[in-house]
């Protein structure tokens, strides 16, 4: 009975993972094309690593991409402070004065268009400048700014879900045992939190690291991060070092995926083998 | 815990509010300030707030914007058309997501976590590349023409981009997984012997899916579109990327405002009525998102 | 721990027992407009295990929490050996809990849980060690010291969370239902277990319960709580002989009620009279408070202090017996319980022991029977 279902459902996800997938193996392999006519494969002198070659050597998209993990390095940790104080106190403080507004103010980020939170960090930077002097125009400095703000709103969700999965009563235990708030925080909250801590800055420093339409709002004439190197250019059409690029992106994050997939398997199926322990042990 | 209200509490709220306050909310008055003002050739190039007429202070507020906005045809077209796109995006965006969701909750133990793991790595990659890629497959010389021109399926290059139909693919290609991971996150809590008892009770596995599955997965359904939708409303690169060139969406609209003719009043009007025509979905959202947590709190003792 | 200072300052006037250990004086906690804890004054001796027994959303939690320090009073006062504990945070007090879900730190061993106390105190390593070896000795936890919380059984988990409460021999050790998460068979064999490591040490229990079983083995005197008000205090055999309310009566064990009127004025020496229509015949109260003349009184009979038999009992007089028809019959191995419809429509609950193994010609269903009890046997209640 459930075969029939099954099957159809089964083949949509198939469907689905290569409609997934094509694009970006089609990518990783005119990476290899020598013709710089992308979608052309020059077989007699494929596969090459010419397109790896020249991107070595375009200072241009190296500088970017040194740029952008600066940007992305420092916004992630700063988001992660600003968005662990949040999640703490939106999960743990109970009813308090401006609970509501910080509830508001972290939840609203993640569903404002872009454009818009570009264009608003923008107009702000602009008004301080007018008023006080600073930032003096926009640059790397505001597109951390403004990096931090977004990503805090992610780290504020996943640290604030990982503490309501948690028994609040750890917390009390650890301070009916004798310690003090900033110790309970130190020796119980922040190892349980950690995990949470560690997803959060991996995710803000890849939507950092990702991000167009913010930045290109708030970078200003002389700082162009990576997106903005292969925006300008494939906005003029398809260029292959743009593909050999991709190609080391994917890599990276496929073996960082696929590596921390296999490690929390192993670690699941050692708490397993645990609870057997466990319950072998039971008298 | 609740017991010592100390200054480290205080500073604990009140740093990431300080600083929402300052880098989120006061921004986007200040969208709202300007959209009330007219464009003027200075530093900043929109009107002040309080003009100074013989020495006395006064307000200042210009709806010029928006009236530019409701006379000018481009500005609605733009806006009914981004949301023609997001409409009919999200809408192919669950005719894929739902059966992919469905497959994955029902797949066995070993291989679900490999599945989630191949919708999902996509997303972490770059966003931008992702939708770059499309460019080389759907060009005119890309690889889908020259692919279908190669087994004789066509003879004349299909004209694939720039059209609504590259405007589609790009947004569900790199919406999909907003998509499935609620609907899976969903699907996966269904208990199988609910299906078990349908068919019990003699409904074939069709109906059983519309009756019993379909219902219950509604608040999964509701979350995963409004994921998609609401992005795709304000998008700005995959139709400037892939769309067309006579028709653009609002997001694009806005941003050409601000750089190309510098008009920062219009600009900042554009936002606010994006935003007004975004309420509705975005507060069905976060009231789903409220639900959903409560929904956990209430199932963990 | 910085011990803290004495308070200085008279005792608070409340009537008080002056033996009094822990003492709570007018207590009150209001969330909102729902008042949890309902100006509560209880005295605890040094050494007892007093276990405070109530339904859900009865107050006895947030009490537990009051004196854990986790919530703040509205009103009232906490004094435990003299010191107001009014001001002192709940890492100050001299006051442990072991939690219903018994918050092992699910990052650290065994040994490191039961630590963790005594680094606070900023204790020396080796007396560390020794210390939580020799708890983990007595709740037998003695080989497992380096497994992690997610390791053991529920009754280990329950025994490691005992030890790390105790470790800091603290002058009072609150339990929030520390038998709840265990099944049936451990938990008597836990209960006999936790009076023995109380008394090896002395400390001052106060335990939470909603189970009176549990209430019952392990306190030396319970306190009723209803609506956050504790209703009656007294030892186990006080509060199931003699409930001071109907609720009391009602929430320990089971019983059968009936509404009436004393009769005349109840003066003079003999028992007490009570017209109860409910019932069809007189109830005649050896041990009653003469206070409750002409009034609505109760009377409350346990389904154990009925007798049943097929003759109509001697020498009644239409008093303190009733003729019934058995309609339902339950066998629980040691006790039966028989459901007998009275003439007057009433059922009434009553319980048999089944003293011999097939005893010859047991009482049916739908035989007619006479129900009687002992003049002791009936507790009038006035509210």
């Amino acid at each position: 009975m459930k075969s029939s279902r099954l099957v159809f459902s089964r083949s949509m996800l198939v469907l689905g993972l290569v409609f997934l997938y094509v694009p970006i193996l089609s990518m990783i392999v005119f990476s290899f094309n020598y013709s710089r006519l992308v979608t052309v494969w020059d077989a007699a002198r494929s596969p090459t690593l010419r397109w790896y070659g020249e991107l070595l050597h375009n200072g241009q998209i190296l500088g970017a991409a040194w740029l952008s993990l600066r940007v992305a390095f420092i916004s992630a940790t700063c988001a992660v402070v600003l968005g662990t104080l949040a999640g703490m106190a939106l999960a743990r403080f109970g009813p308090f004065r401006g609970r509501t507004l910080l509830a508001g103010m972290t939840a609203a980020p993640l569903v404002m268009p872009e454009v818009i939170t570009g264009l608003s960090l923008l107009l702000l930077f602009v008004a301080l400048e007018h008023l006080i002097g600073w930032p003096h125009g926009a640059g790397p400095v505001t597109i951390t700014l403004a990096h931090i703000t977004f990503c805090m709103a992610y780290v504020t969700v996943v640290v604030q879900s990982r503490l309501t999965g948690f028994d609040e009563s750890l917390e009390e235990a650890a301070m009916d045992l004798g310690a003090r708030p900033l110790t309970v925080f130190l020796r119980v909250t922040l190892p349980l939190i950690l995990p949470a801590i560690a997803s959060g800055w991996l995710l803000s420093f890849t939507l950092s690291w990702d991000d167009l339409v913010i930045t290109q709002f708030v970078a200003g004439p002389g700082s162009s991060t990576l997106p903005m190197v292969i925006f300008s250019k494939v906005r003029l059409g398809v260029t292959p070092d743009v593909n050999a690029l991709a190609t080391i992106m994917v890599l990276v994050v496929a073996i960082g995926i696929v590596a921390s997939t296999v490690w929390m398997r192993r670690r699941e199926q050692r708490r397993e083998r645990d609870l057997q322990l466990a319950a072998a042990s039971n008298q | 815990m609740r017991l010592t209200r100390t200054s480290g509490r205080r500073l604990v709220a009140g740093i990431p509010t300080l600083w929402l306050l300052l880098l989120f909310l006061v921004p986007f008055l200040i969208v709202f300030r300007v959209s009330f003002s007219e464009v003027r050739l200075a530093i900043p190039p929109y009107t002040p707030l309080i003009a100074w007429h013989h020495g006395r202070p006064s307000l200042e507020l210009h709806t010029s914007a928006y009236a530019f906005l409701f006379t000018d045809p481009l500005y609605i077209s733009s806006y009914l058309y981004s949301l023609k796109v997001a409409a009919v995006s999200t809408l192919l965006c669950l005719l894929l997501g739902l059966p992919m969701a469905y497959a994955i909750a029902r797949a066995s133990d070993a291989t679900r976590p490999v599945l989630l793991m191949l919708v999902v790595l996509p997303f972490w990659t770059s966003f931008l590349l992702r939708v770059y890629a499309w460019i080389g497959l759907l060009n005119t010389n890309g690889v889908i023409n020259n692919v279908l021109l190669t087994l004789g399926i066509i003879h004349e290059p299909l004209v694939m981009m720039q059209t609504d139909f590259a405007v589609y693919i790009g947004i569900v290609y790199s919406y999909l997984p907003f998509m499935i991971l609620p609907l899976y996150a969903n699907l996966e809590k269904h208990d199988i012997t609910l299906l078990e008892a349908a068919a019990d009770l003699g409904a074939p596995p069709w109906r059983a899916f519309l009756r019993i599955t379909l219902p219950l997965a509604v608040p999964g359904i509701v979350a995963g579109s409004l994921l998609v939708f609401i992005p795709a409303v304000g998008e700005y690169v995959i139709p400037t990327l892939l769309g067309r060139t006579d028709q653009l969406m609002i997001g694009r609209v806005l941003t050409d405002e601000f750089f190309e003719n510098r008009d920062w009043p219009v600009a900042s009007a554009v936002a606010i009525l994006m935003l007004l025509l975004l309420v509705v979905p975005i507060l069905l959202f976060q009231r789903y998102q409220r639900r959903e947590v409560e929904a956990e709190a209430g199932e963990t003792p | 721990m910085n011990s803290p200072q004495p308070v200085a300052g008279p005792p608070p006037a409340a009537a008080h027992d002056p033996s009094a250990y822990v003492r709570v004086v007018h207590l009150t906690k209001r969330f909102g407009d729902f008042t949890a804890v309902d100006d509560v004054s209880l005295d605890i001796r040094r050494g007892e295990i007093f276990c405070l027994l109530g339904g859900s959303g009865s107050g006895k939690t947030t009490l537990l929490r009051m004196l854990a320090g986790f919530e703040k009073p509205t009103s009232g006062s906490i004094w435990i050996d003299g010191v107001d504990m009014s001001t002192i945070p709940p890492y100050e007090r001299p006051v442990n809990m072991m939690f219903q879900s018994y918050a092992l730190f699910p990052h650290m061993s065994v040994e490191k849980n039961v630590a963790f106390g005594l680094e606070q105190e900023g204790r020396g390593r080796e007396e560390i060690r020794r210390q939580v070896a020799e708890i983990l000795e007595i709740v037998r936890m003695g080989g497992l010291g380096a497994r992690k919380p997610h390791q053991l059984s529920g009754g280990q988990r329950q025994r490691v969370a005992l030890a790390r409460a105790l470790v800091k021999r603290p002058k009072l050790l609150l339990l929030d239902e520390p038998l709840a998460a265990l099944d049936r068979k451990l938990r008597e064999h836990t209960q006999f277990e936790l009076l023995n490591i109380q008394q090896r040490l002395g400390v001052t229990f106060i335990v939470v319960t909603h189970d009176q079983e549990e209430a019952m083995t392990l306190g030396t005197r319970l306190g009723v709580m209803n609506h956050g008000r504790i209703v009656q205090i007294g030892t186990p055999s006080d509060i199931y002989e003699s409930p001071a309310t109907r609720f009391v009566a009602d929430f320990i064990g089971s019983v059968n009620l009936f509404e009436g009127r004393v009769r005349g004025a109840g003066a003079g020496a003999g028992p007490l009279q009570i017209e109860c229509d409910d019932l069809g015949c007189t109830v005649r109260a050896g041990q009653a408070p003469r206070a409750l003349v002409n009034g609505t009184v109760w009377t409350a009979i346990r389904p154990e202090k009925i007798n049943i038999s097929r003759e109509a009992p001697q020498e009644s007089g239409g008093q303190n017996a009733v003729a019934g028809t058995v309609r339902e019959i339950a066998y629980m191995g040691d006790v039966s319980i028989y459901l007998v419809q009275i003439d007057s429509g009433r059922t009434l609950r009553v319980t048999l022991p089944n003293t011999e193994r097939g005893g010859e010609r047991p009482i049916a269903r739908e035989e007619r029977v006479w129900l009687s009890w002992h003049d002791s046997s009936p507790v009038v209640l006035s509210e």
